[in-house]
């Protein structure tokens, strides 16, 4: 059963084209990766799911509860509301607020008392606030953050701060979580323990997942299905046993960096 | 942990009970004669101001050049009221009618601009507020024109200015302590990871702003019932400055940095008065090296707050033991 | 039509002022993206040096002209030096508020020390004194001054930016300041330079207004500031040309406001016209749209 069905997308910037008709479909709890060499239009992906840049065509299409709901040049907050979470590759935590606050502004979305209510601390503020605090505890934990809940979000280590980032993105109740290269800067054995968590998640979650990653083992070992992507447009497709012995996929990546593929 | 919030909000109370106690006291007894009370009004029309502007520039990071022109719309509305109706219902009537116009106004202006970023946005809001003052100047059969408004009743005394101003700080702090503020804040920290996370950055900008610009009219308010003298220039550019200072020099993000940096800056024109400009040029050193050497203001974006103030002092005791092991 | 030819040359007349000032505005915005605000008060400045050369020097206008427009570049680049360059990679609002400071500080500070009380230049002698009637057009000898004056600084800014080595410098720091240093540009230089053209324009504008207007005093530029600030908006922020059009333009609307309308409402209309181009084009006239990279 699709999620996601991504047709046609296609961005310009100027004359460059940095995505040029990509087709991309999410079925319901799956894994799956988007590799490509550096400036083939990863992240550019990304942005145009989440409403961060207006694509110049083509159509982004979420299926939910039976109904097609197209959401290409949504706002990105917009987007986010209808069930889209994302992280960043270049870590993009409110840095100076503490951990705690950064995964209950993520919360924001889903909290329901008035502006009134806010201004007067009224029951219904503090039952739901409660539970914000609560839920937050629930979430950090899952990352193993919640001893550091009242540190400033820039004093965590730079693992942690991914970490961190993954559990925002949770906190606002995702049903499609995308990944923006979340092992970049680990070691093998952070990588290992994030695979597992990665797992965990959507399994308890219920989320079905796009990742884009440069460690070609994470990619090759949890994804299901993977895109490939060169020159803005995708060049394959498939399991990660085809996309291995795939030609262009290979000449893509030698003719980039080696060590990568 | 629900007795200690319990225990917290009492101990709050008291400590706001005691305040207005003690200052009444030393109004009956006339030790606050009318010239210290006058620079307790300013202080705490400043205050307003400030904590005020503080929520839209301090804690969601829209710099507005503009809150003279709130005041205005407040100090005018009530005065006009009050002019008309000369009674204490009067005047509360005309203070809430001040602030609801100029958050009225806050909503007009704020939704188009707000859009706008950093410098921009300080620009339009400054163009506005100069447009109000213009208007005010002009529009002679209702505000007198540039000759001002004389005569409005006095009805502030220590106990209306003491609920205007402590009912702000709560206020704002209840907001600023809420899902809403902390989405504010957010949008200071980072606009776009706020709109990935769903923020709607508009939505809250412009409740910040119109927010804002509410309590502006309540200062605004204040001000005309004390002062019992209105016009157009005394909300001039350099009354936007003035509260932008306070907020600057008591931190952006701090409530509690805002009131003792209107408590200090009072005191400090208080004892400038004979000298205007001499006053400004200490102003002007005060902010450029404020911005050059402690950019964060006194308090940065932390309030001051008992837990902070043991931590303080059990680090200057662990410095002195230190010192002597 | 014949009131409507002599409002125009009034116009000009203002609006030559205006994008004096407006080039500087839009140079340094350029350069370091900040909106000097005291740049409203180097101009305010360059008013009195012009003065006192003037009236306590004797010295004739071009003389005080040239050191006008010199002390004026001095203290651009100090005011540069002591007060923005220690905030080069400070928040931008930090930065804003301290040239907010440095303009209070220019201000109060003249203020305090040749009152606040508005001078006047001396009456004008020759020459200076003369006006022209062209059928029922009446031209001052000294709108043609402003005029021929701004002509002149406008044309030697284009030479100077078009063909030394220092403005190719400013157009590429202005363009991508790190890429510019990467290319061996001194950036911190450029800048100084930056400031030292605008500010020197400023000084100019200043004696222009003073023998024009005849009176100064020590709070003139704040509001000719902020209308040179509306200017260099109007044409887009950091084009040189957009400042000149946007200056003639903010000096002609005013002109025609006080003239057809309310001379009231004439800074309203200027802050209006602000606020409608910060709406509909940020970007100015001639401006680009730019997209933050994510």
């Amino acid at each position: 059963m699709p999620i996601l069905t991504v047709n046609k997308l296609t961005k310009a910037f100027g004359g460059l084209m940095a995505v040029s008709n990509v087709n991309i479909q999410l079925k319901h709890g799956e894994l799956v990766g988007l590799i490509g060499p550096n400036g083939a239009g990863k992240t550019t992906v990304f942005n145009l799911l989440t409403g961060i840049y207006q694509p110049t065509s083509g159509t982004i299409t979420l299926h939910q509860n039976n109904e097609d709901i197209a959401i290409q040049g949504l706002k990105p907050y917009n987007v986010c509301k209808r069930g889209i979470a994302r992280t960043f590759q270049n870590i993009r935590l409110f840095k100076d607020l503490t951990v705690m606050d950064n995964v209950r502004i993520a919360m924001n979305k889903n909290t329901n008392y008035n502006l009134l209510q806010a201004f007067a601390h009224t029951k219904a503020y503090s039952t739901e606030e409660k539970e914000i605090l609560d839920e937050s505890i629930e979430l950090l934990k899952i990352l193993k953050l919640e001893h550091k809940k009242d540190e400033l979000a820039k004093n965590l280590p730079y693992g942690e701060q991914r970490h961190l980032e993954i559990v925002r993105a949770l906190a606002t109740k995702p049903s499609i979580l995308l990944l923006d290269e979340p092992a970049a800067g680990m070691n093998p054995a952070e990588t290992a323990q994030l695979t597992e968590t990665i797992y965990w998640i959507k399994d308890n979650f219920n989320l079905t997942i796009l990742l884009i990653e440069h460690d070609m083992s994470l990619v090759m070992k949890i994804c299901e299905r993977i895109y490939v992507l060169d020159y803005g447009m995708v060049i394959a497709e498939g399991i990660p046993s085809e996309i291995k012995s795939n030609k262009r996929v290979i000449e893509a990546y030698l003719g980039e960096d080696t060590e990568n593929a | 942990m629900k007795k200690s919030i319990n225990g917290s909000t009492l101990k709050k109370f008291i400590t706001l009970a005691l305040t207005f106690a003690i200052v009444q006291v030393l109004v009956s007894t006339n030790i606050i004669n009318d010239y210290i009370f006058s620079t307790l009004a300013t202080i705490c029309i400043n205050i307003i101001l400030a904590t005020s502007l503080n929520l839209i520039t301090g804690f969601t990071g829209q710099f507005s050049l503009g809150h003279a022109g709130f005041m205005s719309i407040g100090a005018y509305t009530c005065a006009i009221i009050t002019l008309r109706n000369p009674t204490m219902l009067g005047f509360v009537i005309g203070a809430l009618a001040g602030a609801m116009l100029a958050a009225f106004i806050g909503f007009f202006v704020g939704l188009p601009t707000l859009r706008l970023k950093g410098d921009y946005l300080a620009i339009a809001t400054l163009g506005m507020s100069e447009i109000i003052r213009i208007l005010f100047i002009n529009l002679d059969s209702v505000t007198n024109g540039a000759a001002g408004l004389s005569g409005i009743p006095q009805f502030i005394n220590w106990g209306w200015l003491f609920v205007f101003t402590a009912g702000t700080i709560i206020l704002l702090n209840n907001f600023i302590k809420s899902s809403y503020g902390r989405a504010c804040i957010s949008l200071r920290e980072d606009e776009i990871a706020a709109e990935s996370m769903g923020i709607n950055s508009t939505k809250y900008k412009v409740i910040a702003f119109v927010t804002g610009a509410f309590f502006a009219g309540i200062a605004g308010a204040v001000y005309s019932s004390y002062y019992y003298f209105l016009e157009p220039n005394l909300f001039n550019f350099q009354k936007s400055i003035d509260i932008l200072v306070i907020v600057v020099l008591g931190g952006l993000g701090s409530l509690s940095g805002s009131v003792i940096a209107a408590i200090l800056l009072a005191l400090i024109s208080t004892y400038l008065q004979s000298f205007p400009e001499l006053r400004m040029v200490i102003y002007a050193i005060l902010l450029i090296v404020i911005m050059l050497f402690r950019p964060q203001g006194i308090m940065g974006s932390k309030e001051l707050s008992l837990t902070v103030f043991k931590k303080w002092t059990r680090g200057l005791r662990d410095k002195k033991n230190g010192g002597v092991a | 039509m014949e009131q409507f030819l002599q409002q125009l040359i009034n116009g000009i007349s203002l609006g030559s002022i205006y994008a004096l000032i407006a080039l500087g505005y839009t140079m340094v915005y350029g350069v370091i993206k900040l909106i000097n605000f005291a740049h409203g008060d180097v101009y305010m400045l360059g008013a009195y040096i012009g003065y006192f050369c003037i009236t306590n020097l004797n010295l004739g206008f071009f003389p005080s002209l040239l050191i006008s427009m010199l002390v004026c570049a001095l203290l651009g680049a100090t005011i540069e030096k002591i007060a923005y360059k220690p905030l080069r990679n400070a928040s931008r609002i930090a930065v804003l508020i301290t040239a907010i400071g440095v303009s209070l500080f220019l201000e109060y500070g003249t203020m305090f020390f040749v009152k606040p009380d508005p001078r006047s230049y001396p009456p004008l002698t020759g020459f200076m004194a003369k006006t022209f009637r062209v059928g029922n057009l009446l031209i001052t000898s000294q709108q043609i001054l402003i005029i021929i004056i701004t002509v002149v600084l406008m044309i030697a800014l284009q030479l100077i930016v078009k063909r030394t080595r220092i403005g190719k410098a400013m157009r590429a720091v202005s363009l991508d300041g790190d890429a510019a240093q990467l290319m061996g540009i001194s950036v911190d230089r450029t800048i100084s330079f930056t400031f030292i053209l605008g500010s020197a324009l400023a000084g100019a504008a200043g004696i222009l207004v003073g023998i024009y207007y005849n009176s100064i005093n020590p709070l003139m530029g704040t509001m000719p500031g902020l209308k040179a600030f509306v200017a260099a908006v109007f044409g887009g922020i950091g084009i040189i040309p957009g400042a000149m059009i946007g200056g003639y333009f903010i000096g002609l609307v005013e002109v025609m406001v006080s003239g057809y309308g309310n001379s009231m409402y004439r800074d309203a209309v200027v802050f209006a016209i602000l606020i409608i181009i910060l709406i509909v084009k940020p970007s100015g006239l001639l401006g680009k749209e730019t997209r933050e990279k994510v």
